[in-house]
């Protein structure tokens, strides 16, 4: 059974400190947003001191700055180049190790157990995300609590991913102050939480505390033990008009309906060899990309004790190695490869998964060297396709799309 | 193959190793040094038979793994190289001198003879090549392993598979990919640095970016690195000058295309402005 959607209660900044006790007292790992190494970074705290405060980050295309804020403000800032991603699919991950004993393998060791976290500051798009990995890792939310897709799409389930998500407790963050390569409303993925979303708690910062309201039974939990007053009228009141203002104030904007058919017509756009002269196919945006999940194993050998360690890495499609297979590489050009990212992120991903592969975080455009923007990219596209210069008939039909 | 000859070999006696230095500043020999313990391992699993940076005693070839230090600069040593082909069944180079030419080969586009009227007091006795040139123009090159000075681990890993008759795991993507498997933030985009990352290949684990500095390529040229539109981002948006993006290009690996092609264009480019 879930908790109705419009309650909210009111969480004063100086209960910041009970509600990460509470979170140790249930024995999680509290990982929050902290300033460090010029960005925000998703790293564990202790205290609400830790978590960033009084900053403002500014984004555009290639380019990200950290600028005084509100000093009496803690999320005057949106997401950094990390997100939920890192710790429910780490960026490297020792699988096993084993050593070969006659005709038989021996497990030496396994992977660590996964980590119970409670994630405090993830942004709409984040919970959006992790959305969209849960259908490619194959975790599905506990009865009670499911989204509407829990039945339809599902992946080969993954231990560690599924078991992380099931002990994770997930406390969103609305943006009151989107930035300037967020394109989340685009997508209806923000900028405040909707019921579709995987979160426990969500709260909305205003100067003497946050409105805060639960989706979940485990959140439901966490604000009864900490006794908070229900929020009153004006601060409810407060809270939409602050999250509308936010809505029209989205950095990018893109046109999401006819994506996969738009795409689908552009296989041989012009528009594709413009891209390629500017991508470096470095891989950055697969990195920050909080939905993109290639990786890669390989084995190490230990020569003094024989064993042998399988590892997975993250990896990218921009990579040359990565379409490699015995007849060479399947995507050999930095224009097939870019193509191939676009298409499966707003086209094909609706095939495999039945959503988008893009959320509208913007971290692919903020974290490009170059400063590579999917929503202009696609607006290029669209307007080769409306000149009618998208050249060749589609190559690839797509069947029954929902 | 010459994997499997290695791996045959191990059935009956431990393979031998030696290591060789041409014109080079012996760090990549002391990157093998360096690995200590797993020296030990290696030390169990390969015979050591010629490596004078480590011991006196030698053994004669042939050898079954040659690794290669330093960049061919004197006739003696294109001579020299000639011989190591002969000796060793699997050649590879170590480090950007001998992959590439490294710092040494700035003087392929300076007049030697010059150079050595400046440094040296008697220069007639200075028997040196016009230029320095990477051990693979010479002879044939089995694997490079990249850097300035190579990675200890990747050294590693390139022995152990030697060993196992497996392929060694080293990769040829831009350094981006361990920089953000890392977690680092961009220093292009958080600083306005002029990271070479993005053309630069992967294997040092991002040590300059984890540092807070750009990367300076000391790995060489990644698989498919996109030249002019780093170059573009790097005089458009941060406005290096030609001779900043020259010098850059130049300063490990400047002799390995594409870097060479580019920095020339740089220069060219620097000449038009003066
Ligand atoms: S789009 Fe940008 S971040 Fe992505 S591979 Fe190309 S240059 Fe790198
Ligand atoms: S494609 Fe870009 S904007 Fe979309 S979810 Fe990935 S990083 Fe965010
Ligand atoms: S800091 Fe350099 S290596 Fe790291 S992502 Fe940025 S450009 Fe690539």
């Amino acid at each position: 059974m879930s908790v109705p959607d419009g309650k909210r209660w009111f969480l004063p900044k100086e209960s910041l400190d009970a509600l990460i006790a509470v979170l140790h007292q249930q024995q999680y790992v509290v990982i929050g947003p902290v300033f460090h190494d010029r960005a925000i970074r998703l790293e564990q705290v202790q205290r609400a001191d830790q978590l960033a405060r009084g900053v403002r980050d500014e984004h555009s295309g290639g380019q990200y700055r950290l600028i005084d804020g509100n000093q009496e403000l803690l999320f005057e800032y949106v997401v950094g180049p990390d997100s939920a991603k890192k710790f429910f699919f780490p960026p490297r991950q020792e699988l096993f190790s084993l050593h070969v004993k006659g005709e038989q393998f021996v497990i030496d060791k396994v992977g660590p157990a996964a980590p119970k976290l409670a994630i405090l500051g993830l942004r709409p798009c984040d919970l959006a995300a992790i959305a969209v990995q849960d259908r490619v890792f194959g975790y599905h939310q506990p009865a009670g609590d499911e989204a509407p897709w829990a039945s339809g799409f599902r992946c080969e389930s993954e231990l560690y991913y599924t078991q992380a998500r099931e002990q994770s407790l997930l406390i969103a963050v609305n943006c009151v102050r989107p930035g300037g390569t967020c394109f989340c409303a685009s997508w209806g993925n923000g900028p405040q939480v909707n019921k579709d979303m995987p979160y426990d708690l969500a709260m909305t910062e205003m100067r003497k505390g946050f409105v805060i309201r639960s989706k979940s039974r485990k959140g439901a939990a966490i604000i009864s033990s900490l006794s908070l007053r229900d929020a009153d009228d004006a601060e409810v009141e407060l809270e939409g008009l602050l999250l509308q203002r936010a809505a029209e104030h989205m950095g990018r904007q893109l046109q999401t309906d006819d994506l996969p058919q738009l795409l689908d017509r552009a296989i041989d756009s012009p528009h594709w060899d413009n891209v390629a002269k500017r991508c470096l196919s470095c891989g950055n945006c697969t990195m920050v990309c909080p939905t993109c999940f290639c990786s890669t194993v390989s084995d190490s050998d230990d020569l003094a004790t024989g064993s042998t360690t399988r590892t997975r890495e993250w990896e990218s499609c921009y990579t040359h190695q990565f379409s490699y297979t015995t007849s060479g590489p399947v995507r050999s050009s930095i224009r097939a490869r870019y193509r191939h990212w676009l298409r499966h992120k707003l086209d094909t991903w609706h095939d495999q998964f039945g959503v988008s592969g893009c959320v509208g975080c913007g971290r692919c455009i903020t974290w490009c060297p170059v400063g590579i923007d999917l929503t202009a990219e696609v607006e290029s596209i669209r307007r080769y396709d409306s000149r009618d210069e998208n050249h060749a008939p589609p190559r690839i039909t797509v069947e029954a799309r929902p | 193959m010459p994997v499997q000859t290695i791996t045959r070999k191990t059935e009956t006696a431990k393979p031998k190793l030696a290591v060789y230095k041409f014109s080079s500043c012996d760090g990549c020999q002391l990157s093998l040094l360096n690995l200590e313990d797993e020296l030990l391992d290696i030390v169990g699993a390969v015979e050591i038979a010629y490596f004078l940076e480590a011991r006196r005693a030698e053994q004669p070839p042939p050898y079954d793994i040659g690794m290669v230090e330093g960049s061919i600069s004197t006739p003696e040593e294109a001579e020299r190289i000639r011989q190591v082909r002969r000796d060793c069944k699997y050649l590879v180079t170590i480090g950007a001198c001998a992959t590439s030419g490294g710092i040494q080969a700035l003087r392929n586009w300076a007049d030697v003879d010059q150079y050595k009227q400046y440094v040296y007091a008697h220069p007639q006795y200075v028997a040196s090549l016009e230029t320095a040139t990477p051990i693979a123009t010479h002879v044939f090159v089995d694997f490079e392993l990249r850097g300035c000075p190579v990675n200890a681990r990747q050294l590693l890993e390139l022995i152990t598979s030697l060993l196992k008759g497996r392929k060694p795991n080293i990769p040829n993507y831009s350094l981006c990919i361990e920089c953000k498997r890392r977690g680092l933030p961009c220093v292009m985009v958080s600083k306005g640095e002029p990271c070479l990352g993005p053309i630069t290949q992967a294997g040092c684990g991002a040590l300059c970016p984890g540092c807070h500095r750009a990367c300076y390529g000391c790995f060489g040229p990644m698989e498919q690195p996109n030249m002019d539109s780093l170059g573009h981002q790097l005089t458009g948006t941060q406005k290096r000058t030609a001779r900043e993006m020259k010098h850059m290009l130049r300063m490990f690996n400047g002799y390995l295309e594409p870097f060479k092609q580019a920095s020339d264009h740089y220069e060219r480019q620097e000449k038009q402005n003066a």
